[in-house]
């Protein structure tokens, strides 16, 4: 574990990989929620570090840096959370060539992304916008050469290792293979955000009629 | 006695209802978000004895026009803007009455960018996620402040309540003319190694440095000058993308920097070689296009003991 200062209201907690991440966010989180660390305002996981973001007038940086260092890792499965399914119609725009791609065709990346549960390691880009991991390893396709300029909310997209549902109109550079119905962001719910960090989800392929 | 409220008559280039922003949903992908000068909008909060954290209008360049709807006690603070009550010129930093049926008006800044306007109770609309902050990169929040719009002002609460605040004028700093070059402390980022030698020099050099650019807005500054170029083994590196923060400096392929602000992405794909200083993050909130502006080098301050420097990375 490495820890950079981001300007003084922030530390950067470089970790070894994805896994390690989950598990010291998942640590902190908890710390959190018991009391502890009263002055760090924001935790921003991703793919291999944990931003820890303090007001620096509430608690100085080296005891935010104790806090991170002192708080041991959770297993991997203790904070599972909720696991969801998620109907997609899969039609989107790209299936063609993810299907040429990855070799597996049209019916094959259908059968691929949901044969295996996702879950959500991260969420950033956007409000809601779920980094889910784990799915079927033939799965990995590069990132569009050039973003989309829209892509529309619902949309379900393949990138690297990594899948995801846009929660909303957005510019966009993954690979669009479907789109589900369900609001993954609704200010009206709480939590607002569908795709939470630890949250197993299991798209299931709907007709395309 | 009528509802407190303000009528917006007129708002120039834009006007934004923010706090000091959404905090704790960074981890749902949700930016901080907030006024872009946070310095200012505490102390117009401070001079009409509110909570530092009651809503307030952030106010592009000037142009405003409100009109009471019952007496309220303002205050508007950042941008110089010259404020007028009924056609009568009122100082800035100070505590300001406005009786029932009075427009108060903001002219155009001569130096600065974003102007704060306090009233007594706080802007008073719905928050979201806990802020009324808008995010203009999420279009979360408030909707933006248009002519027509009547905005409710809270009870005035907190210790002074039923007083009046205890302070008529607040001083402060002179700002710069627009030829001065603003210096901005700024601490080494985690990605700072990325760069060749000369490109260091240029970061932290006493070079006349950048200019803002006209692509500037609440998401940041992109800032045109002396390119910041990759050394060879980090020329083709791909970064996965990792947290920001406001003042965050990230260098995109092209090598000119862009200094993030309040509606930050929360994550970003780019590497970070600085972070500006929390209380200058403010001061380039305030900064126009084609303004001058440098980095000088800090350390954090002294909270951070010795071997946590900042400077170089920790093992632990």
């Amino acid at each position: 574990m490495r820890l950079y200062a981001l300007g003084d209201t922030a530390w950067m907690v470089e970790l070894p990989g994805l896994d390690d991440v989950v598990r010291r966010h998942a640590a902190l989180t908890a710390s959190r929620e018991r009391g502890e660390a009263d002055g760090v305002q924001d935790l921003v996981p991703a793919e291999r570090t944990v931003l820890v973001r303090f007001d620096p007038r509430r608690i100085s940086p080296a005891a935010v840096r104790e806090w991170v260092v002192g708080t041991p890792p959770e297993d991997y499965a203790v904070r599972a959370e909720a696991e969801i399914e998620l109907p997609v119609r899969y039609d989107g725009e790209d299936l063609d060539d993810v299907g040429r791609l990855t070799g597996l065709g049209r019916k094959g990346v259908v059968r691929a992304h949901s044969g295996t549960p996702w879950t959500v390691a991260f969420v950033g880009f956007a409000p809601g916008f779920g980094y889910l991991v784990g799915g079927d390893e033939r799965l990995r396709v590069p990132r569009l050469p050039s973003p989309r300029i829209r892509v529309p909310a619902g949309a379900v997209a393949l990138a690297g290792h990594y899948s995801a549902v846009y929660p909303r109109v957005s510019p966009g550079g993954w690979r669009l293979i479907g789109h589900t119905d369900a609001d993954v962001w609704d200010l009206d719910a709480d939590p607002p955000a569908l795709l939470r960090p630890g949250v197993r989800v299991r798209f299931t392929p709907v007709d395309d009629r | 006695m009528s509802p407190r409220r303000l009528r917006v008559e007129r708002t120039g280039p834009g006007v934004l209802v923010e706090d000091l922003g959404r905090i704790g949903w960074a981890q749902l992908g949700v930016t901080r978000s907030g006024a872009a000068d946070l310095r200012s909008l505490r102390r117009a909060n401070r001079l009409v004895g509110n909570a530092e954290g009651a809503a307030g209008l952030e106010i592009l360049i000037g142009g405003l026009e409100v009109v009471a709807t019952a007496h309220l006690v303002v205050a508007v603070t950042g941008a110089t803007c010259p404020v007028r009550i009924d056609g009568r010129p009122v100082p800035r930093e100070a505590v300001l009455d406005l009786p029932a049926g009075c427009r108060l008006s903001l002219g155009t800044a001569a130096t600065g960018l974003r102007a704060y306007l306090a009233v007594r109770g706080g802007v008073d609309v719905p928050p979201v996620l806990g802020s009324r902050s808008f995010d203009t990169l999420a279009g979360l929040g408030p909707s933006p402040v248009a002519p027509g719009d009547v905005l409710p002002v809270g009870p005035a609460t907190g210790p002074l309540a039923g007083e009046r605040p205890r302070v008529d004028v607040v001083p402060v700093a002179g700002w710069t003319g627009p030829e001065d070059v603003v210096v901005l402390r700024a601490v080494p980022g985690p990605r700072v190694d990325w760069l060749t030698a000369g490109a260091l020099d240029h970061l932290w050099g006493p070079g006349s440095g950048w200019r803002v650019s006209a692509d500037a807005d609440r998401v940041g500054l992109r800032l045109t000058g002396p390119v910041l170029a990759r050394d060879e083994a980090h020329r083709q590196a791909e970064l996965p993308s990792e947290g920001l923060v406001r003042g965050a400096v990230q260098v995109p392929p092209g090598g000119y920097p862009v200094l993030f602000l309040a509606d930050h992405p929360v994550t970003g794909g780019y590497p970070v070689v600085a972070a500006v200083l929390d209380a200058d993050v403010d001061l380039a909130a305030q900064l126009r296009p084609g303004q001058r502006m440098r980095f000088a080098r800090a350390v954090v301050p002294r909270t951070i003991r010795r071997e946590t420097s900042p400077v170089r990375p920790e093992e632990a």
